[in-house]
Order: C-alpha cells, then structure tokens, then sequence
C-alpha cells in the first residue's frame, strides 16, 4: 500500500511539517508499510463494541473554578526563543 | 558499592557504613569513566547531587529519614527537573531548562533520594532501540554491538553498568519492559494512573506510565513507593491508598495461579528464549504456583490498535512544539507557517515525524472512524480478553520480547519491523494493566526477561512473585564482562 503525493502533502500541511521533496517517495512508502499493519483491524468484527478511551473508565474529575498558579511569566518567558515587553514574538502575521 | 541493591545501601547509609557522599562520588566516578561507552546518561548533575547528598547526610544523621534517603538515582530525560535541561532525547528540546519539576521528580526529591542525571531514550520515547535519539544510541553493556532496547534504554543499561542502582522511566507500548529485559535488570510498569504523569513529557496520553528500573524486585518496589501517588495535576491519576509494596514480598506463591497465554508463545519467538521462559516458569511451579494455560484470542491485534492510537495522541501532543514559547527554533523564519513548518521538520526526527504524519492520517476528516473509532473498539476486546483471564488466575507470564538483544540497524528500513519488538507488552498499555519484566536466563551470552502482568493495582503481588523467584535464581544478579574489569565494590 502506498500513499499518493497529494495526501502526503496534505497530512505535512495540517501537522505543520515542511516535507523535502526529495524524501515524499521514501515517506509514502514507508508510511504505507505502517497503514497496511493497522489496516489489519478492518477485518475484525466490531459491531456492538463500546470505543474506550480510559483503562479504568475513569471519567474527568472537576475542580472548583478557582486560581491555583502563581504568575510566573518571566520564568517561561527566560527560556523562550524571543520576548518583547512580556509578549513571545514571531514573524510579522498582519501588514 | 555499586554492585549493592537499593536495599542494601540503604541499610548501609542508616548504618554509616558510608555516607551519601561517599556513594554519590563513587556513581559521579563511574558515570565519569564507563558511560562514554554506553552514552546512557546525557546529563550529569554532579553539583547538585553532592549537594543533595550532604543534605541527606543531615537528615540520615538526626534520624528517622525515609528509605531513599540518600540513594543516588538517575531520572529518564523526559521527566521534567526544574533548572536541569530536560531534553525528552530530541533536538526540539536540546536547550528546554524546565521551570518546574514533574510530581515524580518531586516526590524522589522529598524522600531524600540524590539524583546523579539523566538519561538516554528514544526521541519522544519513540522507538525500542534508542537509535532514535538525538543524543546517539546507547550502547547495551551486555554486547556493545547490541542496542539496549528503548525508549527507556538509557536508564536500563545504566543499571545494568551498574552507574546507578535505579533510575526512573516511563511505558507506553514495553519501554519500560523491553529494554528491562535486554539489559537484564527489573522493570515494572504500574496501573495506568497510578503514577502522576504530571511533568512526564506527554507521548500517548492515554497510555504512558512511569515505573522503576532497577537490579531486583525488592529495589522497584521501594522506588513504586516513592513514585506512586495521588496527584491532583494529573487528572487521569486514580484516587487510590499507595500500599506499602515491600510489605508482601516475603509471602509464598504456593496455589498462586499463573496464566500462560498460548499467544505469547508462537511463530516468531527466539527458541532460547522460549526455553528460559519456560525453566522459569517451572521454578515457580516449585515453588507451589500452578501453571494455568489460557488463550488472549485478541493479542495478535494489539500491535496494528496500538499502532493507531499512540500515534493519534502523539500528533495531538506534539503540536505543541511550535518554536513559539520554549525549545527550538528555525533560523531566520520568513513567515509564521514557515516558522511552524521548519522547526518541526528540524527540531523532529524521522520516526517522531513519520508518526505524527500516521496520527494526522488517522485523525483526518474521513479517517476517524475507520482508524481511532475501530482501534478503540479493539482496544476494548483486548482488555476483555484480560478480564476473562483473571476471571482464572493471579497473574499471567510469558516473555517480554521475542528474541534477544538485536544488533544496531538490524531492524532495517521498514519500521514495522521495529514495532513487532513490542509484540507482548503493547496489550497491557492498552489494557491499562500494570506488567513487568524480570532477568530469567541468557541467549547466546545476552539477558532474557520473564514478562508478569497483574491485574489492576496488584503491583503488590507482582513483586511478591518476582522476589520470590530472585530469592531462588541469580539471573538479576549477572554482570556484564565489560564491567567486571576493575570493577571493585
């Protein structure tokens, strides 16, 4: 099983990954040898069956909606890739 | 000194036999000279360890300190420590300081314990051979042609060079087991939710587990005493009493009921290994346990289920890394998409890409259902198969990998081949099961391991079993040859 060029350039642009157009050949197939493994669940009968999500069928806990964290902007700022006055910058978006 | 148990260190730190002190210089000297053979840790602390270990020293010193009180220990890099990089073996967080610490690194650092590093893994914990680390792969003590198995190679083949007494590491799909098991050490990955995850760099939210590693049974459970709690940061943690787990190791397994799944021990399993299997197998029936053979008639679909959902949730994980607020990013960006694009395609390696593209394909419009929606529904059948299981016995065995350690690249170009490592250990994930791996023989001069999987939140008797059986082998105790050259106590 192989994967066309145009879905391979597809899944790169909703994951946010430039792919080399060197590699798309090599990706297809490799990712082709991966879908043909799970495709193996289509044959099993599954009808009736409840999805699971959570081993224990743990539900999410709630919590009081109240402030638990402490501003710690400079701290997460430090390690940030580039800050101005307490904002994360990056490229230019709107001219 | 290194080639004392947990246990036995700590006796000899209540005793003053030697101070922490003494002990952190002794594993900081060994790091030093053996791990640029094996590159198992990545991070040294040294500063902070000495530091840590005078403070133990106090405390040992007035008394009444807990049980790691001064036991050096090595946490897998993708535990978060508050101020020491923690890399989560990938390039995208080559230079991540974390500003805080996970629960797990907190709760070893109340008790006491002196942390010496970090270590090696697989990026993004991706991978059973740790040939995808940033970082280079470790290299297994026991052949160093081999590769130490992963994603938790680092911190196993540092126990089993004997650079650490335990370490810290985390199971998805056998990361915890397979390289146990490689490296001939002790490994358990506990119940889903019984360990926070809470700073534990996310891979397959509904999966990933943090466990202990160390040489015998009786080491991992004073380590599960320390790691596992409660943690109201973790939302998926159960609200549960932590039992004492060295408490029952003494106990006899006579009419304990093992579960031997006929799956476990098909086409596809090493002779060798399947032999040290089964002799360990018969030990325990010495011992009074009675060999029970059931069926896991869903088993065979663990791999392909497992194979959609931990890349699904990784996809979803990973789209954090964006080179915005932390971790790497591209030079010189000429918009915001290229920024996103080319710091992941950079910051990524091969296999951590190839998965988020297969999660994205799986969780695509169109996809959802034929893929995640039937994977889950698979997943349900495997565990039913578990429930029926236990239905007939305590604890069911087979072995954790099928072959022994493999060689670096052997696995080739096709990744599927590299998934099938996983073949015996993806179910309990799935399952939620807590499992184990235990030193039970040796192929062609390298370590074998006995898997144990136990019900939910029957970590308790898994130990008991797995000491029981080191009380009456000494497989968890074999050394390396490649450490035994001046290799003094």
């Amino acid at each position: 099983m192989s994967i066309e060029r145009h879905e391979i350039e597809k899944l790169a642009t909703l994951s946010r990954i430039a792919i080399n157009e060197n590699t798309i050949t090599e990706v297809s197939q490799r990712l082709g040898s991966v879908l043909e493994l799970v495709d193996q669940l289509q044959a099993v009968d599954t009808s009736g069956v409840a999805a699971m999500s959570h081993p224990l069928q743990a539900t999410q806990r709630l919590r009081e909606d109240e402030v638990t964290e402490i501003n710690q902007r400079e701290a997460f700022q430090a390690i940030a890739p580039d800050t101005e006055d307490g904002l994360f910058l990056v490229p230019k978006v709107i001219e | 000194m290194h080639n004392l148990t947990i246990a036995q260190l700590a006796k000899g730190l209540q005793s003053k036999d030697f101070s922490s002190v003494e002990l952190t210089q002794h594993f900081l000297a060994r790091i030093a000279e053996l791990n640029p053979a094996y590159n198992a840790v990545i991070t040294v602390t040294a500063e902070q360890a000495l530091k840590a270990a005078a403070a133990a020293d106090k405390r040992l010193a007035a008394g009444n300190a807990p049980a790691l009180c001064g036991i050096p220990i090595l946490h897998k890099d993708i535990f978060c420590t508050n101020g020491v990089r923690t890399s989560c073996g990938s390039k995208m967080l080559d230079n991540f300081i974390p500003p805080y610490s996970a629960t797990v690194v907190e709760n070893f650092e109340q008790a006491g314990a002196v942390v010496l590093g970090k270590t090696n893994m697989d990026e993004f914990a991706m991978g059973s051979s740790n040939e995808t680390s940033f970082y280079g792969p470790v290299k297994n003590p026991w052949a160093i042609d081999c590769v130490p198995g992963g994603s938790s190679g680092g911190s196993a083949a540092a126990v089993a060079a004997r650079l650490a007494p335990g370490a810290t590491a985390t199971d998805t799909g056998g990361s915890i087991r397979q390289p146990a098991a490689l490296c001939g050490i002790t490994g358990l990955k506990p119940t889903y939710g019984r360990v926070s995850r809470w700073g534990m760099i996310a891979f397959a939210s509904s999966l990933d587990q943090g466990g202990p590693m160390a040489r015998t049974a009786e080491d991992c459970a004073l380590l599960l005493n320390c790691m596992a709690s409660y943690d109201d940061k973790d939302s998926t943690c159960i609200d549960r009493d932590v039992p004492d787990y060295s408490a029952d190791l003494n106990n006899s397994i006579k009419g304990l009921k093992i579960g031997v799944p006929k799956e476990y021990f098909s086409d596809g399993l090493h002779a060798g290994t399947e032999d040290a299997v089964r002799s360990a197998l018969a030990e325990l029936e010495a011992q009074g346990a009675e060999l029970v053979e059931i069926s896991l008639p869903n088993s065979a679909l663990s791999v392909p289920a497992y194979y959609v959902i931990a890349p699904a949730e990784a996809s979803a994980n990973l789209s954090r890394f964006d080179g915005v607020k932390y971790g790497y990013r591209c030079e010189d960006p000429k918009d915001l998409n290229d920024l996103y694009t080319r710091t992941r395609a950079e910051g990524f390696g091969e296999e951590v890409q190839r998965r988020i593209l297969i999660g994205t394909y799986c969780l695509s419009a169109g996809y959802y259902d034929a893929y995640y929606g039937k994977a889950q529904q698979v997943r349900q059948l495997i565990q039913q198969d578990f429930e029926k299981a236990f239905a007939q016995v305590d604890v069911i065995m087979g072995p954790t990998c099928p072959s022994p350690a493999f060689k670096f690249g052997s696995k080739g170009d096709d990744p599927v081949a590299m998934y099938l490592e996983d073949i015996y250990t993806i179910a309990t994930n799935l399952a939620g099961l807590p499992g184990m791996s235990v030193p039970c023989g040796m192929v062609e001069s390298k370590p074998v391991g006995l898997q144990i999987i136990g019900n939910y939140f029957d970590e308790a008797r898994m130990l008991n079993v797995a000491h029981q059986y080191q009380q009456a082998t000494d497989w968890h105790d074999q050394m390396p040859e490649s450490i035994q050259q001046g290799a003094e106590s």
